[in-house]
């Protein structure tokens, strides 16, 4: 992998005008990519999910080289119907469109930041990987006061002239104070054996809101890392929600950090997985000032030999006085071939605060499908209404009406 | 100073800090393969535990101190420690009680212990372990009538080498982990208990134990097998004087449960915790483990962990035997820089497996607390049950409690939930017992006792009486 990683990474320089010193930095990552690889078993938060293995098994070889020359056609089918929106489309990890059609042109500004490096709060080689071959990277500025009239949408779409590549992403946002922000990620693949490493950087200000809803729900095999650095100032909230579902492989991982007080985090999850799909969600809501507040809900279906994986961390500084932390897990397992692990941490520092984890895995209750086709249901219409009950109750977690009944929708849960 | 505060201060101090001056008989300091022919030589041993012991340290040599857990000490030296070391009037060991050195026995007095008091007149088996050795045990008589074997396990070796040979080793085998390999290498003795078919022990049996020479690490071994249809319950009792240096504690119990039978083991661990200022205490490493081998068996685990400078442990169950029924009960209290990572495992491999966990961690001043537990149910586990239940107490603001569950369920028959809490007690708790008249420190002990309730009515009498007493003194000084 050595030869191909320094083959395709000077292949890409070459094509970016960069200062001897950016790409010293990028050399610099790169040659810690190569020392560490990546992350395996051995490492505890990979601990249930493999990565080095499932690129092996499911990828083999993978080049990091991607033409970023050419333009790909925007395809306006993939566009969401019903809803009016901003939007960003990736292609292939190249981004085609930036679009911010509804908004008040002087409140929102778009800056090139693709020569700093990111110092990702995350100390996994992947950051390392990101960095070295990211090659446009922007960030989007949300002005003081202002708040976004419709959501923006970022389309990751990737389609059938890539195979067994890698592609890296990078975007970061900054809200202002009082400012907010609806953001959707949607993915749409049509392309197999990929490997896609995407990094966001959220930075709140005051009063700052952020609605971010992951959604991957279109099948796909490819294999998919999304990691999330989202930090806090005072009052601010940050609401994400995750729906993963598609593909083959995915791990979302969300690092909080609350730094101002009152400031509040509430992570949702929902797995919906079948056949020897292998999902993970990594959370860690760092408390580290008094009086914040998070709140966490995971719940998981799983058919055939599907995996879900939940590892949810509170910590809690000795300064984070008054902290309320809230994390709950459930899954139900369909199938004797599928599996749920969990891995709710706490790590508290502080005496006077209020943190608990749940954690409840197991199948579907017999009693209550025998209660429901007592009353005329058939086998399979009560299974699905237990489902969806199950399932609904996260997705009402989400306060946005108009994204909630997009994703109601996606999910197939009727009312 | 009035009577009362004399009272306080003399509760405060570690009351078991003492040494006792008895010749010792030592191996050279070091380890290596001459040690340890020569703790298999004075104990006579045969061939093939010489052998056991040296495959043992072949694995060691390959294996790397782990250092994933939470509370991190300085290297210890392993070639600075005794590895044996026992009182000289032991090496002819003594034929009767009567015969024993006149200052053991003093010493064991101190403990509250009596040995020969107690031969006559409590109900409980003791067999009592010195630094190295074990130096008596009672009620032999009795327990024989019913075919029931309690002894060191030293001379288990050599009287009952068909048992020791079939079970040594199997729940915990020499290519364990770094401390378990180690102690099969090198340990020197523990207690050995064999419960016939369909016997319920008649009386408690106990083992105390003891470190008394510095510089000496304790590797005891416990071997229990309980035969189908047998009960046996088991307690466990720690200390050690005060010292200013650490001292390694890396015991192996192995626990063996047939069809049908139950084995309740409960300890209460009050080695030094080192002094106010962190220095000296025990490394308090030791590695538990049952197999419930059998249809029904059960194996429950209780333990009172308030001593030690570090706790390392997860008393873990295997549940092997279809039905069978794993349990932990817990309680861990930190006081002053103690640290603690404990918890314990529970492997279902059986069908229609049950289990159990409740821990209760408590600390104060500036320790550390951490659960650690692991909850696996297989794919052949049909029908299996977890219910997980760890709460933790903060007194102040210096300390920490971390909570660190992996919960695996590979089988959509079976069902975990677990629940885990943090707070700290309340003022209006505090406020209520202050106002009916007791001071700060009695109405925190009455909340902590309260709160670890649930544990200590899964101790034996005698022994709940004493953990309510130790919780109470382990907190003194933790509060206002």
């Amino acid at each position: 992998m050595k030869e191909q990683l320094q083959k395709d990474f000077y292949n890409s320089i070459k094509n970016l005008n960069l200062s001897q010193k950016d790409i010293e930095i990028k050399k610099f990552c790169l040659d810690n990519f190569i020392d560490r690889g990546f992350p395996n078993r051995k490492v505890e938060d990979w601990k249930f999910s493999d990565l080095s293995q499932i690129i092996k098994n499911n990828i083999g070889e993978l080049s990091f080289y991607n033409d970023q020359a050419s333009t790909n056609k925007v395809d306006t089918s993939v566009f969401v119907d019903g809803l009016e929106h901003n939007k960003i489309v990736f292609i292939n990890g190249r981004i085609e469109k930036i679009d911010f059609d509804y908004e008040k042109k002087d409140q929102i500004e778009i800056i090139d930041e693709s020569e700093t490096i990111n110092e990702f709060k995350n100390s996994n080689s992947l950051s390392d990987l990101n960095n070295a071959f990211t090659n446009k990277c922007f960030k989007i500025l949300v002005k003081k006061g202002y708040q976004l009239v419709k959501p923006l949408i970022i389309y990751h779409t990737t389609n059938s002239k890539i195979w067994s590549k890698n592609i890296n992403l990078r975007l970061n946002f900054e809200l202002d104070k009082d400012s907010s922000l609806r953001l959707i990620d949607l993915f749409n693949d049509t392309s197999e054996k990929n490997f896609l490493n995407i990094f966001y950087n959220f930075e709140l200000k005051e009063n700052a809101v952020l609605k971010n809803y992951k959604v991957d729900k279109f099948e796909n095999k490819n294999i998919k890392y999304s990691f999330n650095n989202i930090d806090q100032d005072k009052n601010s909230i940050s609401e994400t929600f995750i729906l993963s579902s598609g593909s083959n492989f995915s791990k979302n991982e969300i690092n909080c950090n609350l730094n101002g007080v009152y400031a509040s985090a509430f992570v949702n999850g929902v797995f919906s997985l079948n056949n020897d799909k292998h999902h993970e969600i990594r959370s860690i809501i760092n408390h580290l000032t008094e009086n914040t507040k998070s709140y966490q809900l995971i719940k998981s279906v799983l058919e055939q030999s599907s995996k879900a994986v939940y590892q949810g961390k509170i910590f809690v500084n000795s300064d984070a006085q008054k902290t309320d932390g809230y994390q709950l897990s459930k899954a139900i397992l369909l199938n004797k071939e599928s599996e749920f692990n969990a891995k709710p941490e706490l790590e508290i520092y502080a005496d006077d605060v209020k943190c608990s984890h749940g954690s409840a895995s197991g199948s579907l209750n017999e009693d209550s499908i025998f209660y429901l086709m007592s009353r005329g249901l058939s086998y399979q219409q009560s299974r699905e209404l237990l489902i969806n009950g199950f399932l609904l109750d996260v997705v009402e977690k989400i306060t946005d009406s108009e994204i909630k009944n997009l994703i109601k929708n996606m999910l197939g849960i009727k009312e | 100073m009035d009577n009362r505060q004399k009272e306080i201060n003399n509760l405060k101090d570690y009351k078991y800090g003492f040494s006792t001056d008895i010749e010792n008989i030592q191996a050279p300091k070091g380890l290596n393969e001459d040690v340890i022919k020569f703790i298999s030589n004075i104990k006579k041993e045969p061939e093939w535990m010489l052998e056991f012991r040296l495959k043992a340290f072949e694995r060691f040599k390959v294996l790397k101190e782990p250092d994933w857990q939470k509370p991190k000490f300085p290297k210890i030296d392993y070639q600075d420690l005794y590895y044996y070391s026992a009182p000289k009037s032991m090496k002819d060991k003594p034929k009767s009680l009567d015969e024993l050195d006149p200052k053991l026995l003093e010493t064991y007095k101190k403990l509250g212990i009596p040995l020969q008091e107690q031969a006559r007149l409590n109900g409980i088996a003791v067999d009592a372990v010195f630094d190295s050795v074990s130096v008596a045990t009672t009620f032999k008589d009795e327990l024989t009538k019913q075919g029931i074997i309690f002894c060191p396990i030293s001379e288990a070796i050599q009287n009952h080498p068909e048992l020791v040979k079939k079970y040594l080793g199997s729940v915990i085998p020499t290519s364990d982990h770094f401390f378990a390999t180690l102690n099969s290498a090198v340990f020197t003795d523990g207690s050995f208990v064999y419960i016939p078919e369909g016997v319920r022990c008649p009386m408690e049996l106990s083992t105390y134990f003891r470190i008394n020479a510095s510089n000496t690490g304790q590797f005891e071994r416990t071997l229990i097998i309980a035969d189908k249809g047998s009960y046996v319950s088991y307690l466990e009792g720690c200390t050690a004087p005060m010292r200013d240096e650490n001292q390694l504690h890396a015991a192996n119990v192995e626990l063996v449960a047939l069809d049908d039978a139950e084995i309740k083991y409960s300890t209460v661990q009050n080695w030094y915790p080192g002094d106010q200022d962190g220095k000296g205490g025990i490394y308090n490493f030791v590695t538990k483990r049952g197999l419930c081998k059998g249809k029904n068996s059960k194996i429950s685990w209780t333990q009172v962990e308030t001593g030690s400078a570090i706790t390392w442990k997860y008393p873990s169950c295997i549940l092997k035997g279809d039905n069978s029924v794993g349990e932990f009960y817990s309680i861990a209290i930190t006081n002053n820089h103690q640290k603690a990572d404990t918890g314990t495992k529970m492997i279902h491999l059986g069908k229609n497996t049950k289990s159990k966990i409740i821990s209760k961690g408590i600390s104060a001043g500036s320790s550390d607390m951490t659960y650690r537990g692991l909850v696996d149910i297989s794919s052949k586990a049909k029908n299996s049950t977890n219910y997980t239940q760890c709460d933790s107490l903060l007194m102040g603001n210096k300390c920490g409690a971390h909570t660190v569950p992996y919960i695996k369920n590979k089988n959509s028959e079976s069902n975990i939930a677990h629940e885990a809490t943090t707070s700290k007690i309340s003022e209006e708790q505090l406020h209520y017992c202050q106002q009916r008249g007791l001071n700060p420190e009695e109405a925190v002990g009455l909340i902590v006792n309260g709160f670890c309730k649930e544990v200590l009515q899964q101790l034996p009498m005698e022994f709940a009486v004493e953990a309510q007493k130790l919780v109470g003194i382990s907190l003194e000084g933790s509060v206002g």
